[in-house]
């Protein structure tokens, strides 16, 4: 990839990150009707930290901490071929059985949906869950596939030269969401 | 965690490979292993890929292990032995090569009696070339996954002193494992009767010794070679049973190791003539670990090597 990637604008800071997943925490449990059976499910590598930080809210409202899962989607992307070097491959594992349990599948950016496709595949694989959940904290449009999130922390309206970057404090060293623009190195 | 890019098209030989490389394997390995655990023992990652299986020595284990790591990635695979390839016809290697190219397979998994004959294939073959054991010269999968089965029982690699004992001279492991562990900076000894010692084997950078006692002598890993019985077993050394007294491993000379020292056998093992069977089935036994890391390690490889292949052609 020519060039490089630039801040355009901020949309989250670490203040708005906080309520804004704790909006989400109070909807996923609205959806789900209380913590019964519930599983949250982060994709790494982002998802994993949101799903955290959705599980922590959620023990803050209910007094219940929420078994979370970590998926790793790398084996069932469908660009495999067509990227290279091969992307590393990480460990997956569930906190416990997904059969007849209620997933929510936490990721940081809602983009193509080839990765929630992916990450469908990949579920089944581990058992027969009794419904999925989508939950995301920025959704940025440009769909390429028929997939839409249940909880969307910001629908953020981004041109397909931007890249969407939500940083954590455990992967990045503190939270905020941005907007990264792509421009030709000069 | 490593961060490095895979860019070899084969696998030939572990003297071709770095450090960080070998911990990029190491590490895809570990997470690949998961795979093998779950209900569903199959991920679509390689679905569409061809794999040959080109196998022109007779082996059960390395090649069921590259089979089922084959099918858990979903990737067709393919089976060419000895007795059915055209070689028995009189076709040399290189039309046979040819000929394989032009079925277009992704990746060709070669065993062949003679040094040098998977690199002579990858050199025309546009697939990636996986080497799964060429003469006595090497076997680096087998290295790859006794490295792996090391680093979990161990923890890491740095530092730990091995002891390989047995037929150093024929064993096809011996060197694959010598180049891997020198790499990763562990201390081999090797030890064997001194007809299965090869010349000048120091300059491989190992300590050789000949007693069985003194190799393993505070030795964190025990490495058991296999007696190729079948072929020399007379003229190697005079009989099983002086074999076995002299380097064989038992339960009362494992105590010179480490307390935790584990035992490996690259397989299959002779019970009796190298290991003892309380050995060999004891508590600190990873034969079988050895077993099912193979599989997980070999689908490692086939996942890199397929990336780089793209980046190749691309």
């Amino acid at each position: 990839m020519a060039g490089k990637l630039k801040l355009k604008r901020k949309i989250l800071d670490a203040g708005q990150m906080r309520r804004v997943v704790r909006r989400m925490a109070g909807e996923i449990l609205e959806l789900s009707g209380g913590t019964e059976r519930l599983i949250l499910v982060g994709i790494r590598t982002r998802g994993v930290p949101l799903a955290e930080s959705i599980a922590d809210e959620i023990e803050g409202m209910e007094g219940v901490r929420v078994p979370v899962g970590v998926l790793d989607i790398t084996l069932y992307r469908d660009d495999l071929s067509t990227i290279a070097p091969q992307p590393v491959v990480k460990e997956t594992h569930f906190p416990s059985d997904l059969e007849g349990s209620h997933v929510v599948l936490c990721d940081d950016v809602l983009y193509t949906g080839r990765t929630i496709r992916a990450a469908l595949d990949a579920l089944v694989d581990f058992g027969r869950p009794r419904t999925v959940k989508l939950a995301v904290l920025v959704d940025r449009g440009h769909r390429e596939l028929p997939i839409q999130a249940d909880v969307v922390g910001k629908k953020v309206p981004t041109s397909a030269a931007e890249v969407v970057e939500v940083r954590f404090k455990v992967t990045d060293g503190g939270n905020l969401v941005v907007i990264m623009e792509l421009v030709e190195e000069a | 965690m490593t961060e490095i890019a895979w860019q070899q098209k084969d696998l030939l030989s572990i003297a071709d490979l770095s450090a960080a490389e070998i911990q990029l394997v190491l590490d895809t390995a570990s997470s690949f292993r998961e795979v093998s655990a779950r209900p569903v023992k199959k991920v679509p990652t390689l679905r569409g890929k061809t794999v040959i299986n080109l196998f022109f020595e007779p082996s059960t284990r390395t090649r069921s292990s590259f089979e089922i790591a084959e099918k858990r990635l979903s990737a067709d695979s393919l089976n060419f032995s000895a007795s059915s390839s055209g070689l028995v016809k009189g076709e040399s290697l290189v039309d046979t090569a040819l000929n394989l190219q032009a079925m277009a397979p992704d990746l060709i998994v070669i065993r062949h009696g003679h040094p040098g004959v998977p690199r002579m294939l990858a050199e025309r073959v546009s697939a990636g070339v996986i080497n799964a054991g060429d003469g006595a010269w090497g076997h680096p999968t087998q290295a790859l996954l006794d490295a792996f089965t090391i680093r979990e029982e161990k923890g890491k690699l740095e530092g730990l002193k091995v002891a390989m004992v047995g037929d150093i001279a024929h064993s096809r492991v011996v060197r694959s494992n010598i180049e891997l562990l020198n790499t990763m900076g562990a201390e081999v000894t090797v030890a064997g009767p001194r007809t299965m010692m090869p010349v000048a084997v120091e300059t491989l950078g190992v300590r050789a010794v000949y007693s069985l006692e003194e190799a393993i002598r505070g030795a964190d890993v025990v490495m058991m070679l296999r007696v190729q019985l079948e072929r020399h077993k007379k003229v190697m050394f005079p009989s099983v049973r002086e074999y076995f007294q002299l380097f064989g491993l038992t339960r009362e000379r494992l105590r010179s190791a480490k307390r935790d020292a584990i035992v490996m056998h690259p397989g299959p093992m002779n019970r009796g003539v190298e290991i003892a069977s309380d050995v060999a089935d004891g508590s600190r036994s990873v034969i079988l670990e050895q077993v099912a890391n193979g599989v997980a390690v070999r689908m490692a490889v086939l996942y890199l090597l397929s990336g780089a292949r793209q980046e190749a052609g691309a």
